[in-house]
């Protein structure tokens, strides 16, 4: 007996209950759309929030004194002072997987302009740091060396800083703005970065030299931080240990103690950040995976109807010379033919539903090929599991039985 | 002599009914020719359709030795069986058993279906030939559903040919029809037979005799006659005598 028969007879069979096999299908195709949707979602947003990491630098390295016990009492991290121009040079000459570092240093308070003010950041860096976090000036020019060893009083201004200040619309370039009691010349205006995807306004801040922060607003001579970019995004695990060692030599560290400093790579930030949604990926889908088996539940339920309702031409089959494996697969290929087409129509209505989430809720969404492989494979193996049972229940009727059941 | 197409020996077949052993068939023993029509007759409990489920090999006999076309068949497997019936057997059943919502041509080919020897192009050939030799060539196409009863035990006996058996099994095939089309079917039968089919029908009815060349008697499970019948009434000079109904 050969396959295009089998598909035949289960088709026809199929034809001779249209709306029964539907509502049985449906349970497939909700089951499936769902899978795809719910993984479509959080793709998506997985996706969104890996490429604003990689816009805020994806190979971008912090360096921050770690926490440290004084007398028994364990200190907060940023009154730390382990941090030294010193380690920044050790780093800079020394690293083989560091493409650019910068200190940082960093103020909030209020930015003043005339009658107008602002709460912001003054961030010291120097001119690498716009490498790292991927900035750019749009008007103006950055401070150089020069202004670095000068203790000059420039600084390059973020957008919202400067709509916050220039409300009217001047010309910002050249213009004094006060911050903590120091004046800073405007140099320069940054390009628009946007939110990132923790909602942090990266445009609200004001980049100085560090040595003017550290000397004329904080009056500190350690440094805060370090920014660093490794040579590349597979590198930063290697850049990471790198520094680790530079660190702990030049801080004296022993063996088997523990660091005084912090080095982050964005890889760790970027999985802190999205292990809630892929626990919420995790969750929605268990909940679709469980709606695709009760969906293969209707089908074993249909199913068994099917072989009870047609246990006499079970019977006359067998009577004209069908042998049970020829039973079997006739039934087992209607389980499977209702489980893969109620797959395909799920697969279409999820690919619908995920487009719809994005035009209507305007959520990120990607649909990856190999989800929709998987609730795809999900559903034909759940058809041929829960065909099985019924199909092997038909095949083992007995001949004489069926051919009169009544 | 012509060739022996079935024999049993001492067939005995049991029934475990609760703690009781019930004796459906006690011993039963004959061969039956090449070109026979056979009448086996019994009234209900007799055994008869035990021993039509054991002749069509549905059944295995608890003990004795079933002769097919010269295969022993009692220890043959559920598969072998099934093949069995696919080639040597065609059944004809008093309901009918088409499949419903089907085409004649398409009911006729299901035996060849699960023929893997006969290719997919040569069945439809067969299964429109099979209807023909039953004069059902005008309705090859017509649903199980839309034709008479008369009609519908003649589309089951082409799909009984179409696998050219050694033998015809009919269970109480004229059992659901009127006088006037039970003898059609019977006159279709003895024009089977004239071409030189062997056929086994097994009925209740005692009038049936008549028709067949040898009639087999069952009572509690074992033969208590076995007649041969050389004038053989024609069931179409009967049909002749019947009035018109229109």
């Amino acid at each position: 007996m050969n396959l295009f028969n089998l598909l035949k007879i289960a088709l026809r069979a199929l034809n001779a209950n249209k709306f029964r096999g539907f509502l049985t299908m449906l349970g497939i195709i909700i089951g499936v759309a769902s899978v795809i949707t719910m993984l479509a979602i959080g793709q998506g947003s997985k996706q969104s929030i890996r490429s604003q990491i990689s816009e805020m630098g994806s190979n971008m390295l912090m360096i921050h004194p770690g926490s440290m016990r004084m007398g028994g009492v364990r200190q907060d991290a940023s009154s730390m002072q382990s941090l030294k121009m010193a380690d920044f040079n050790a780093i800079r000459d020394k690293g083989q997987y560091i493409s650019a570092i910068s200190p940082s240093v960093s103020s909030s308070g209020q930015a003043v302009y005339g009658a107008n003010n602002a709460p912001t950041t003054v961030y010291g860096v120097n001119d690498d740091y716009m490498d790292i976090r991927k900035y750019k000036v749009q008007d103006g020019s950055m401070f150089t060396d020069y202004d670095i060893k000068t203790y000059s009083k420039v600084c390059v201004v973020g957008k919202t800083v400067i709509d916050n200040l220039f409300p009217n619309g001047e010309d910002p370039l050249g213009k004094y703005i006060r911050f903590k009691k120091t004046p800073f010349k405007i140099i320069g205006v940054l390009e628009s970065k946007g939110y990132n995807s923790m909602g942090m306004d990266q445009d609200d801040l004001i980049i100085a030299p560090y040595t003017t922060v550290q000397k004329r607003v904080l009056a500190i001579n350690y440094l805060q931080g370090i920014y660093a970019s490794a040579v590349s995004e597979e590198q930063s695990q290697q850049a990471v240990e790198e520094i680790e060692n530079i660190l702990r030599f030049n801080h004296n560290i022993k063996d088997g103690a523990d660091n005084d400093f912090e080095v982050r790579s964005q890889e760790e930030l970027s999985s802190m950040l999205t292990s809630t949604t892929d626990l919420m990926t995790v969750l929605l889908s268990c909940i679709a995976g469980i709606s695709l088996l009760v969906g293969g539940i209707g089908i074993m339920n249909i199913m068994y109807v099917s072989v009870t309702e047609r246990t006499r031409e079970i019977g006359l089959r067998m009577s004209i010379g069908a042998k049970g494996k020829d039973i079997l697969m006739q039934f087992l290929i209607e389980a499977v033919i209702l489980s893969f087409a109620g797959g395909i129509i799920g697969v279409v209505v999820g690919v619908f539903a995920t487009y719809m989430v994005r035009v209507v809720a305007g959520w990120p969404i990607l649909i990856q090929v190999w989800s929709v492989f998987l609730s795809f494979a999900v559903c034909s193996v759940t058809g041929i599991f829960f065909g099985w049972y019924p199909a092997k229940k038909a095949a083992g009727l007995d001949p004489i039985e069926a051919i009169r059941y009544e | 002599m012509s060739k022996e197409i079935i024999r049993i020996d001492n067939i005995h077949r049991n029934f475990e009914v609760g703690n009781e052993t019930v004796k459906a068939l006690w011993g039963v023993s004959f061969a039956i020719n090449a070109g026979e029509f056979v009448t086996i007759m019994g009234t209900s409990g007799s055994g008869k359709s035990t021993l039509l489920n054991l002749l069509g090999c549905l059944d295995t006999p608890t003990c004795g030795e079933y002769y097919l076309d010269d295969i022993a068949t009692s220890s043959m497997s559920r598969d072998e069986r099934a093949g069995l019936r696919n080639h040597k057997i065609g059944f004809i059943f008093q309901n009918y058993n088409l499949l419903p919502k089907t085409t004649s041509v398409e009911n006729v080919e299901l035996p060849l279906i699960y023929n893997p020897r006969i290719p997919a192009a040569e069945r439809r050939q067969r299964a429109i030939r099979a209807l023909e030799s039953v004069g059902l060539g005008e309705r090859l196409y017509h649903k199980s559903n839309q034709m008479s009863g008369g009609q519908q035990q003649r589309v089951a006996i082409a799909r009984a040919l179409v696998n050219d058996p050694v033998i015809l099994l009919a269970d109480e095939a004229t059992g659901n029809l009127d006088t006037r089309t039970s003898l059609e079917i019977l006159s279709l039968f003895q024009d089977l037979h004239r071409e030189g089919r062997t056929i086994l029908f097994v009925t209740h009815n005692p009038e049936m005799s008549e028709f067949s060349s040898r009639n087999i008697m069952l009572r509690d499970g074992q033969v208590i006659g076995d007649t041969r019948n050389d004038n053989m009434r024609d069931a179409r000079e009967l049909l002749a005598q019947l009035p018109k109904t229109e």
